[in-house]
């Protein structure tokens, strides 16, 4: 065996010097070799501290190089040294290297223009079947509670939190009901009220998300009592001939709102049908595969609940009329449902690895 | 045998292999319990003061904001600035709850404050990339491992019935929180969905060259080859480690050690001098045997 050439000459006299002194080739083979991991050392604390722009072009150009220079090192002194700090030295530096190289090349902005420009969309497409479940089970549960009540009022004041049950209860007047549909446009701390209910339905949401963790169980017990309540209220509403405007009241931000929660639990329940029907893949691959593309769901999902915070807080009041609201509603509705399935936009550049 | 898995043992089961593109095997070591839990401190406290320091600055805003308007509170002016102020401390809850992790854990370094203090990152299982999308995920679950079980029992605390809400709060929190004792690679519920782990990101210093021809050059310095058969590769790390660390106490009693297995009597001074030469000599016997194949882990082999 020889030893091997040296790649780059050392550059000062000082290092001429040691290198005349190190007595052993693996400590020459390192002193040889040390600038060049020095200098990669530099780059990727460069990075690591998110200072790109302060970083030279021949630095950026450089790094993939430097990175395959490091790591060939660090196989060979694998094989040919035993300075436990200097390959401990040089197995960290790879390893960091590596995740700046390998690392997230996309900025958070990057990557939301993607996720507008159709990976969300496809997201949700992927996950249709869990959609259609997590319907059934919400149309099931609005049924379930109307159902309920219908048999026994008493079971209105199970169903319905205090919240909701002012003067909305069992035997309340045809205006009373009236009251609270229409006419509230001179209210106050509206925006407030929107921003509170926007914080709230985004923690439901992850929540009924969170929750297909549990094979998907507690997601689907979460979306039959969400939706018993408006199943119950419904059933009230009726009561007094104010089915229509009801649904015209809540469909301003209900269309977005339950659209919302209704991907919500299709996301929670996807994580859990895949872990416990994973196929072919092993759980856990499973459980990852589902999880990322349900992440996007979700971040969609945190998104619609803004918009129908909006809504709420200030179109509903805005708008007084039963067919106005429904053209809003109905506009919202078709809009997701374009945006959803209609929209099939390919982004570019996913994974140049 | 690698170096990472001989100086520290008791790391083995935390060891796991990563192949990068390039066909070489890098250990990773898994983050200890006790550092993530640390790190989550660390970031639950910070977070936690951001968001006393933001509902008290607001409050003050409010404050200084309603005596301005004295008697008018309520009225236009400021009463609109007081919505704007609770709007924005909703706004700032709701993103100091979900978004410190997201925001940290998606820069360059993959770590929460909290995670860089601990020396600790996260990293995609398969190797491959981090995506936003495993950040977005391993986070949402944060939600139901460990702020839903804390409001259920404040909530059940301002309630009635603390008993059996605590109990199921506590029973809940406990199957998250332990997740991670449970499994081989000490996941939690988040990292699963998300295809994640967290492992350790030292950042090591490089050392200094131990070896060098000069002081080898006197008589009493220069090792015959049956004393330096005597040790193999692990005594040469355990060597080089109290050269490195360079604590007289130490390196005389490593000296002494020494001078008794080959049978040289120990002399006053010059415990380092002897020590770096008989370093130098016994490295450039095991990695000359090294080049030819032969390997001797440590002095029994």
């Amino acid at each position: 065996m020889t030893a091997s050439p040296p790649v780059s000459a050392p550059q000062s006299a000082l290092e001429l010097a040691a290198l005349e002194l190190a007595a052993l080739r693996s400590d020459r083979f390192r002193l040889e070799r040390e600038a060049d991991w020095q200098r990669l050392e530099a780059i990727v604390s460069r990075l690591e501290a998110g200072r790109f722009r302060r970083l030279s072009d021949d630095d950026v150009l450089d790094l993939p190089v430097l990175y395959r220079t490091v790591a060939s090192s660090l196989s060979v002194a694998r094989e040919t040294s035993l300075d436990a700090a200097t390959l401990a030295y040089l197995e960290g530096l790879v390893q960091r290297a590596w995740f700046q190289v390998y690392g997230p090349r996309q900025s958070l902005g990057s990557w939301f223009r993607r996720f507008l420009g159709g990976e969300w969309s496809r997201a949700v497409r992927a996950i249709w079947l869990d959609i259609l479940i997590a319907l059934g089970v919400m149309i099931a549960g609005a049924v379930i509670g109307w159902l309920l009540v219908a048999h026994d009022a008493e079971w209105y004041h199970t169903l319905v939190p205090g919240q909701f049950a002012d003067t909305r209860v069992p035997g309340a007047s045809h205006a009373a009901l009236r009251d609270t549909l229409f006419g509230n446009q001179d209210q106050d701390a509206l925006s407030v009220f929107a921003a509170y209910l926007f914080s709230n339905n985004a923690q439901v949401s992850i929540l009924a998300f969170a929750l297909g963790f549990a094979f998907g169980v507690p997601t689907l017990m979460l979306l039959v009592q969400n939706m018993g309540v408006l199943g119950a209220m419904l059933w009230l509403y009726h009561g007094q001939g104010l089915t229509v405007d009801f649904i015209g009241w809540l469909s301003v931000h209900g269309t977005t709102e339950l659209f919302a929660i209704l991907l919500a639990g299709g996301a929670g329940l996807h994580i859990g049908r895949s872990m416990a029907f994973p196929g072919e893949r092993s759980v856990m691959r499973a459980a990852a595969d589902a999880g990322q593309r349900a992440a996007q769901v979700m971040a969609g999902v945190v998104l619609m609940l803004v918009v129908a915070a909006m809504l709420e807080g200030f179109a509903r009041q805005l708008v007084d009329s039963t067919s106005g609201r429904f053209a809003i509603g109905g506009f919202m509705l078709s809009f997701w449902c374009a945006y959803f399935f209609g929209f099939r936009h390919q982004p570019q550049g996913r994974w140049q690895a | 045998m690698s170096a990472a898995s001989t100086t520290c043992r008791k790391e083995d089961d935390r060891l796991r292999r990563m192949v990068t593109p390039e066909g070489i095997a890098l250990p990773l070591v898994l983050a200890s319990r006790g550092a993530r839990f640390g790190a989550l401190f660390i970031d639950l406290l910070m977070v936690g003061v951001l968001m006393v320091v933001t509902t008290l600055g607001l409050i003050a805003v409010a404050g200084g904001t309603a005596a301005l308007e004295g008697e008018a509170a309520g009225s236009d002016a400021g009463g609109h600035a007081l919505q704007f102020l609770a709007i924005l401390w909703i706004a700032a809850m709701f993103l100091f709850r979900n978004a410190w992790f997201l925001f940290f854990e998606l820069g360059p370094r993959g770590a929460t404050p909290g995670k860089r203090l601990a020396g600790i990152r996260i990293a995609a299982r398969d190797g491959g990339r981090l995506s936003p999308e495993m950040v977005i995920a391993r986070n949402l679950l944060r939600d139901i491992e460990l702020f839903l079980p804390i409001t259920f029992l404040l909530a059940a605390r301002d309630g009635g019935d603390t008993e059996a809400a605590g109990l199921a709060a506590l029973a809940w929190f406990l199957v998250f929180a332990l997740f991670p004792l449970f499994n081989r690679d000490r996941l939690r519920a988040g990292d699963v969905i998300a295809g994640t782990w967290v492992v350790e990101a030292p950042r090591r210093k490089l050392g200094n060259v131990l070896t060098s021809a000069a002081p080898a050059s006197g008589p009493d310095l220069r090792f015959e080859e049956a004393e330096l058969a005597v040790y193999g590769e692990y005594e040469l790390q355990m060597l080089e480690r109290v050269l490195r660390e360079n604590r007289r106490e130490a390196m005389i009693a490593v000296y002494q050690t020494i001078c008794g297995k080959i049978g040289r009597a120990p002399a006053e001074g010059g415990e380092r001098l002897f020590l770096e030469a008989y370093y130098t000599q016994l490295r450039a016997r095991l990695e000359a045997g090294m080049r030819l194949g032969r390997r001797k882990a440590d002095k029994f082999d």
